[in-house]
């Protein structure tokens, strides 16, 4: 039993992997084709099961329940109750999942039997929880016990060991149809959606990237990212970075640090709100902190949020500011704590001021934390939804990208225009994640 | 350093690294010492006031009666003191729309934590795969999910929200029914769905990190000893991985809590978290800045209390991403 399970360990070092009942090691070209054309043989049917004609008094086929079903069983209970349950559920999938992952590898008639009926059952049984409609049974069964052999054989004959595939398809497949069906699906449909008109039905062409950049709205939520992304970034890091420092050589740093940092735990609706508060604009008695100081220095009280231009997004943007700084903060001065003490101090010898330390000693030294910091708040800002939606709801032109694409939709139900506003965002964030891939590879290399 | 390389017997190792750590300490200690300086002190603590006074402002006033708080400003109460605990009564019981605070604080309870659980046992499964299975295109793979964070959420949020409740017709062919949830109570099938996926690439990536650092020689040795990678992952990752685990679920939980914008798309009007409630109701409160105070504090008292409690933790799980990444 050893012998197999460090089968996959002696494998990753390039030996073969033993042999086990006189089976000839698995020649890979065969491999290979047959995988090919089973694959070739599951899209097929799938075109099949699109081209067959519809027919509308099928039944739902199901085993008697579905993920529906159960959803609903579950969603009549108490908010509280639904807790335990779900979890046991939860635990009790994960739980045979991990029981098969550890089975599969074993060598012997019973774990050989365990394998093969578990790789025909889990498709069969995922296909039909779906409830197939309206005559397609024959297609769903066909793909789903095609799907089974096909990772059985493939598996059986891996060059990492029988049972090795099986896991890692086990290990793997939870998450990887989260991101399917949840990231790359919805993706690619809002691309496609942001072609069309208001309704999702005629080909529009560029007309709603069009309307983005010449409607008020449009153009307005799109300038105002562009300063987020800019502003909010920059502000937060220097902030950051200077309590940073000053904390580094203050006392009671602990109580320090947690009061800056409190706010990001802080909810964006909270936040908001706070804010609102510090900004409130009345006739009389100022009961907002920032009105009441413009008072009493002989002023006029202002309505912050809603002098546009550049005013209220301003406004908004130190709230977010105020959130995120905490953020910087504790990533600078733990960056700043592993700059060599030695570094510092031969600067010291050599006459520096502490400014010029902080300049060409620690700054360069936490070059990368800085980069980080300045990447996560631009995607951040990049995204903002909550602190717009909060304060202003897009009054006064204080709208954003990213709270203006679920105002088209959900207000004027206009999913070809919000579409395209999101596919800006994601157009705004791609350069940023590029770099951090190409520095994320670097760093690889370097391990 | 030598403790690691000399063969000694274990006691010895760990006293000597206990040495070293203790000098450590106090080393680091004194240098803190020499840079302390007062003129930094008075910055830092400049900038932790500001940052404070908008919290302490709307503190103040959610324990300052509404006719108070509606007429004269909160400083004013330092020489007119004068508190109530009846506003978080009137928040908690207050319901403008479907659901008052009260009961959408449940709802958020039941949102979060099984999110923070699923979320953390699905993207543990795949990061111990990627960073302990050997297979092609692992490299190619682990680059892709990481980059998948290009995908911002509201580029999902329609489509997605379509799938869960029309399904999804390709023709005339129903390859994925809807959930019928219109007839639900308490449904928040859609919102721990559509939460779990949210946080996969980041929780992928984070958690890999951590898991790809633990020694490999643990794992030979338990190969060794005949455990699969069921075993492996259960019995040595996971508590070995605890403090990783720890962080990113708190991470995790903070973020749930705190969202607006998922639950604002995929939660049924019954189900809706505390989040969209006080959003709502700030709306039908108006100016009643005693309410909104009482009502902003309600959500994120939990946040913090679960931020105070682990904060060392925390601050890690934080760290784990942004070091390295």
């Amino acid at each position: 039993m050893s012998q197999t399970t460090t089968s996959a360990a002696d494998q990753a070092q390039g030996t073969p992997p033993p042999e086990r009942g006189g089976r000839k090691p698995p020649s890979r070209r065969t491999t290979r084709l047959v995988v090919t054309i089973g694959l070739i043989l599951i899209a097929a049917l799938i075109v099949f099961l699109l081209l067959s004609p519809p027919n509308p008094d099928a039944r739902p086929v199901s085993l008697g329940f579905s993920y529906n079903s159960f959803f609903q069983w579950i969603g009549n209970m108490g908010p509280i109750v639904q807790i335990p349950i779900i979890l046991v559920i939860f635990a009790a999938v994960v739980g045979i999942l991990l029981v098969l992952i550890e089975y599969a590898p074993r060598a012997g008639r019973g774990y050989f039997w365990l394998r093969l009926i578990s790789c025909f059952a889990i498709p069969f049984l995922a296909f039909m929880m779906l409830r197939p409609y309206q005559g397609a049974v024959i297609y769903v069964i066909a793909i789903a016990l095609i799907a089974g052999g096909l990772l059985f054989w493939a598996d059986y004959r891996a060059s990492q060991g029988a049972g090795y595939l099986y896991q890692l398809t086990l290990f793997m497949a939870p998450a990887a149809i989260a991101i399917l069906v949840g990231l790359v699906y919805p993706s690619i449909a809002t691309i496609i959606q942001s072609f069309f008109d208001k309704t999702g039905e005629n080909f529009v062409g560029l007309e709603n990237y069009v309307w983005a950049f010449t409607n008020p709205q449009g153009f307005w939520s799109i300038i105002n990212t562009l300063i987020w992304a800019i502003f909010a970034p920059v502000f937060a890091t220097v902030v950051g970075l200077a309590y940073a420092a000053f904390m580094e050589r203050a006392r009671g740093e602990r109580l320090l640090k947690l009061l800056v940092f409190m706010p990001f735990a802080i909810a964006p609706v909270s936040i908001s709100l706070i804010w609102k508060f510090v900004y409130d604009y009345r006739q009389g008695e100022q009961i907002g902190t920032l009105n009441a100081i413009v008072v009493a220095f002989g002023g006029q009280p202002v309505p912050w949020l809603d002098i546009w231009p550049l005013v209220n997004t301003f406004c908004l943007l130190f709230a977010f500011v105020w959130a995120q700084t905490g953020f910087a903060m504790v990533v600078l001065s733990a960056a700043m704590k592993a700059v060599p003490v030695e570094q510092l101090e031969a600067a010291q010898l050599d006459g520096t001021s502490a400014w010029q330390r902080f300049i060409n000693v620690t700054v360069p030294g936490i070059r990368t934390s800085i980069i980080v910091v300045l990447t996560t708040v631009t995607i951040a800002a990049l995204k903002l939804y909550d602190i717009v939606a909060v304060m202003t709801g897009g009054r006064a032109n204080s709208t954003v990208l990213g709270f203006e694409m679920v105002n088209q939709q959900q207000r004027f139900q206009s999913y070809g225009h919000s579409a395209a506003l999101a596919v800006l965002i994601f157009v705004f964030v791609t350069p940023l994640i590029i770099y951090n891939v190409l520095q994320l590879r670097k760093q690889r290399e370097v391990r | 350093m030598t403790a690691v390389d000399s063969k000694t017997t274990p006691q010895n190792t760990k006293a000597e690294a206990r040495r070293i750590a203790r000098e450590t300490r106090r080393n680091e200690a004194l240098a803190h010492k020499r840079l302390t300086s007062p003129l930094a002190t008075i910055f830092a603590v400049a900038i932790a006031f500001l940052w404070t006074i908008p919290t302490l402002g709307l503190l103040i006033t959610s324990f300052r009666p509404g006719a108070d708080s509606a007429t004269s400003g909160w400083w004013t109460v330092f020489t007119n003191p004068d508190f109530t605990l009846g506003n978080y009564q009137d928040a908690l019981t207050s319901g403008g729309t479907a659901l008052t605070l009260g009961e959408s604080f449940l709802n958020s309870l039941a949102i979060t934590i099984p999110v923070t659980i699923f979320a953390l046992a699905v993207a543990s499964l795949a990061a111990y795969a990627f960073a302990w299975m050997d297979f092609k295109g692992r490299g190619f793979l682990f680059v892709a999910v990481f980059a998948l964070q290009i995908v911002p959420i509201q580029m999902a949020l329609v489509p997605l929200l379509s799938l869960f409740s029309r399904g999804l017709e390709i023709g005339d062919v129903q390859i994925f029914p809807g959930l019928e949830m219109r007839e639900v109570d308490h449904s928040f099938a859609t919102v721990w769905i559509a939460h779990v996926i949210f946080a996969m690439p980041l929780a992928i990536f984070l958690l890999h990190n951590f898991i790809s650092e633990i020694p490999s020689d643990v794992i030979e040795a338990a190969r060794v000893d005949g455990a699969g990678h069921g075993q492996i992952f259960f019995r040595i990752i996971l508590p070995l991985a605890t403090p990783a685990l720890a962080s990113f679920a708190i991470l995790e939980f903070i973020w749930v809590w705190n969202d607006l914008l998922v639950a604002t798309i995929f939660a049924p009007t019954t189900s809706l978290p505390m989040t969209q409630t006080l959003n709502s109701l700030s709306g039908t409160w108006g100016n009643q800045w005693f309410l909104v105070s009482a009502g902003a504090f309600l959500v994120l008292f939990v946040p913090i209390i679960v931020f105070l409690a682990l904060q060392r933790f925390f601050v890690r799980g934080l760290m784990a991403g942004a070091t390295k990444g």
